[in-house]
């Protein structure tokens, strides 16, 4: 069968055999969490809760902001010691709410429904809504948003995003190994929004006893299919994967549903499964631990809140000391300053690696190799516009495509004078985004 | 984790692929290797000499250069090495030893480093020198009378309306410059280049396609095959076509951009040998066409994803 794919592209190692095949385990965070209000795209959260308060598991301790935006909930039971600013993994400070864990467990009442498909479209949305279900894959975008489109006929596609294209991480593939039910049960209540939808299990070949797995599970449901992805990172990224699986294009001025796609990542649709059929509420997520340094590389099930240093001692500590410590994977994630900041909605993973490779070579001139532009998803040419964003022009980075830019990280990784091409890139976008915001 | 160590954070992403500039010019530099050893068998150790020398003084100037401009010092990078013997192949292999002192001197100091150094020069180094050379000193660049070989090139002896041996020219047994002869010598290596990637097809082969339309066409002996493998296989057009042609710096960075080069690289040499007043032309074929990239780039920027770039 021919494998859907994209142009451009890179392959690095993968690093997945450190964790691929640790099954998925438990564990219990220690004395303190702490929820940043900030954990999706959108207005921040707003504390229903106060110091001194006491919570439960599973109760909402602050509610969404607005529409685009998303309610958090507490993973333990225990009492809220402060709300105050705290360091999160991109290194800044935000406003969190934190909670001294008593170590009970007490849990809320969930409202859990037997059938699902008895249940109206509105009740569904809001439902997600409710459970704060972001998406997980890294961006955070409120899940309740992305599934109002303005006309849900004509979505064509639910695409579940199974690509995993980043190295490392083998979140995403110990759930479809361990339990791909809730996969498929959470993508047939997302069929359940769009009635002209089909929905799309979109899985990378090097995943090949999922895509076995899936194709059984879902051979008596003919509005849905497995599709296998070339392995190529970024595969999974939104643009690229919804190109491979329908050979639609959407540009960055469009949204999925332009092209009558919604996709969501495996983590997510767990989650969409677990707030509709059970009522409850994201508080958990499956973090890779991971890393050379690492001494016994797992995936663990993880309350939310739980910080990251906690997770290194459960994997088996350190091997040696790491020079670099990365939250989510090596081509997107952020390098942590500080291994005390927690977890949130949008961690896939701790890598913890005993080289650094950025650091360890001083860029040198650009050769005009054109390997940046080869690999780049985008189709633009990061070297010209690494060059406008480093001159500041504004004006020549806008007409040669920069905002096309993903992020993806392919041109610095593949570029042999070793520059940070996707740094100044991104860096010039974030200086035109927030002009456009001030707007 | 000691207390002291601290954790180097950068932005996204955090690997790099094993890829070096050096690794490149490491690459170019094996795959001119059997030109190289085919240019000293043919001509015998005149030719090393002056390989030896311009290599030499490639490397000593740029080592120089950095030195008085207070820049890190970069011939570990290799360019210097690939410059110095790209000229040195460019030579007449009983060439005076001053000939290749003062290309390298050119190549590396003018056409180079007062523009920036790699990446920055506007023409590839080694032919901008060649071309001074030719200009200031005619009669020694074009005196390919050695040990092994007297008389004219085989370019020469065809406009001339003198027979050759076609098979000798594939082989390189002709006279000429060190590194341009061997024709089969020179596809080893550019084949080495495609098979690790180094290069790609585009540029040689549309300019050599390009050539041999243009010279079937205006050169008078119609499509006659005879005639335009000799055209090929003489000269320096092999040479330059997979080694100078698709050096990074001068070609344009964008695909279709690279087209339009090779086209333009055709129908020059095309005119050079069919009007011209020299039975060459590919060096001033490839200058003239590094001139013109800035523009080609400008005009012929890929279209982006999701604006019909997805496809391409």
């Amino acid at each position: 069968m021919a494998k859907h794919s994209f142009m451009g592209g890179i392959h690095p190692y993968d690093g997945k055999e450190l964790s691929k095949d640790r099954p998925i385990v438990d564990i219990l965070p220690g004395k303190e969490l702490v929820y940043p209000l900030s954990q999706h795209i959108g207005a921040p959260a707003k504390p229903i809760v106060a110091k001194g308060d006491t919570v439960l598991r599973g109760q909402m301790i602050a509610e969404a902001g607005g529409f685009v935006s998303a309610p958090i909930y507490a993973s333990v039971s225990g009492k809220v010691t402060a709300i105050e600013p705290r360091r999160i993994v991109t290194g800044d400070m935000v406003m969190s709410i934190v909670i001294a864990n008593d170590n009970k467990y007490e849990e809320v009442e969930y409202e859990e429904t037997e059938d699902v498909s008895s249940l109206s479209k509105e009740v569904i949305i809001e439902k997600i809504r409710n459970a704060g279900v972001v998406g997980m894959g890294g961006a955070g975008f409120p899940t309740h948003v992305k599934l109002s489109p303005k006309e849900p006929d004509k979505i064509d596609y639910c695409i579940a995003n199974c690509a995993e294209c980043e190295p490392y991480l083998t979140s995403d593939y110990r759930r479809m190994v361990e339990e791909p039910e809730k996969l498929i049960e959470g993508l047939k209540i997302i069929l359940s929004l769009f009635d002209n939808a089909k929905g799309i299990l979109a899985v990378e070949d090097n995943k090949s006893d999922c895509i076995e797995t899936l194709k059984k599970l879902t051979k008596d449901e003919p509005r849905i299919l497995v599709k296998t992805l070339r392995t190529k990172y970024p595969q999974g990224s939104e643009r690229q994967l919804i190109f491979a699986t329908t050979k639609r294009a959407i540009n960055c001025d469009m949204l999925p549903a332009d092209a009558g796609c919604i996709v969501d990542n495996v983590d997510t649709i767990v989650a969409i499964y677990n707030a509709v059929r059970f009522g409850k509420p994201l508080m958990e997520r499956i973090v890779t631990v991971t890393g050379d340094c690492i001494r016994k590389p797992q995936n663990f099930r993880v309350n939310i809140g739980m910080l990251y240093s906690e997770l290194i001692g459960e994997a088996g500590g350190l091997r040696y000391d790491p020079v670099k410590i990365v939250s989510g994977g090596p081509m997107m994630g952020f390098g942590l300053i500080d291994v005390n900041v927690p977890t949130t909605k949008t961690a896939s993973a701790l890598l913890c690696l005993a080289r650094d490779e950025v650091s360890e070579v001083e860029p040198s001139a650009c050769i005009n190799c054109g390997l940046c532009a080869q690999v780049c998803p985008g189709r633009v040419v990061p070297k010209i516009l690494s060059d406008m964003a480093e001159h500041g022009d504004e004006e020549g980075f806008l007409k040669k495509e920069g905002m096309e830019c993903c992020e993806c990280g392919c041109c610095s990784y593949i570029c042999p004078a070793k520059r940070h091409l996707t740094q100044n890139i991104k860096s010039m976008r974030k200086t035109i985004l927030a002009k456009r915001k001030r707007k | 984790m000691g207390d002291n160590e601290l954790l180097k954070v950068s932005s996204n992403p955090h690997i790099r692929s094993a890829i070096s500039t050096g690794k490149i010019m490491l690459c170019v530099i094996i795959a001119l290797l059997p030109t190289t050893a085919f240019g000293i068998i043919n001509f015998g150790y005149k030719a090393a000499i002056t390989l030896a020398i311009s290599v030499a003084t490639c490397v000593l100037t740029e080592i120089v250069c950095c030195l008085v401009f207070k820049k890190k010092i970069s011939v570990g990078d290799l360019s210097a090495v690939v410059t110095g013997l790209l000229l040195g192949l460019n030579m007449p292999p009983a060439a005076p030893f001053y000939l290749p002192i003062i290309g390298g001197i050119f190549a590396i100091f003018v056409v180079k480093m007062l523009f920036g150094g790699i990446g920055q020069n506007i023409m590839n180094p080694a032919l901008g020198a060649r071309c001074f050379l030719v200009i200031s000193f005619p009669a020694a660049m074009t005196n390919f009378v050695c040990d092994a070989y007297s008389g004219a090139t085989p370019l020469a002896k065809i406009r001339a309306g003198e027979e050759i041996e076609l098979f000798d020219m594939i082989v390189g047994r002709t006279s000429g410059t060190i590194g341009e002869t061997s024709m089969i010598a020179i596809l080893i290596g550019a084949v080495f280049l495609l098979l690790v990637g180094v290069i790609d097809m585009i540029v040689p082969m549309t300019y050599i396609v390009t050539f041999i339309i243009f010279m079937g066409i205006f050169a008078g002996y119609g499509f006659n095959s005879y005639y335009l493998v000799s055209q090929l296989a003489g000269g320096g057009l092999m040479l330059g076509a997979w080694f100078m042609a698709t050096d990074y710096v001068t070609r344009p960075v964008t695909k279709a951009g690279q087209f339009v080069f090779g086209i333009i690289l055709g129908v020059l040499t095309g005119i050079f040998r069919v009007f011209g007043a020299s039975v060459e032309g590919v060096s001033y074929s490839i200058i003239i066409a590094n001139l013109l990239v800035p523009l080609i780039e400008r005009v012929t920027y890929p279209k982006s994803f999701g604006r019909g770039g997805e496809r391409r």
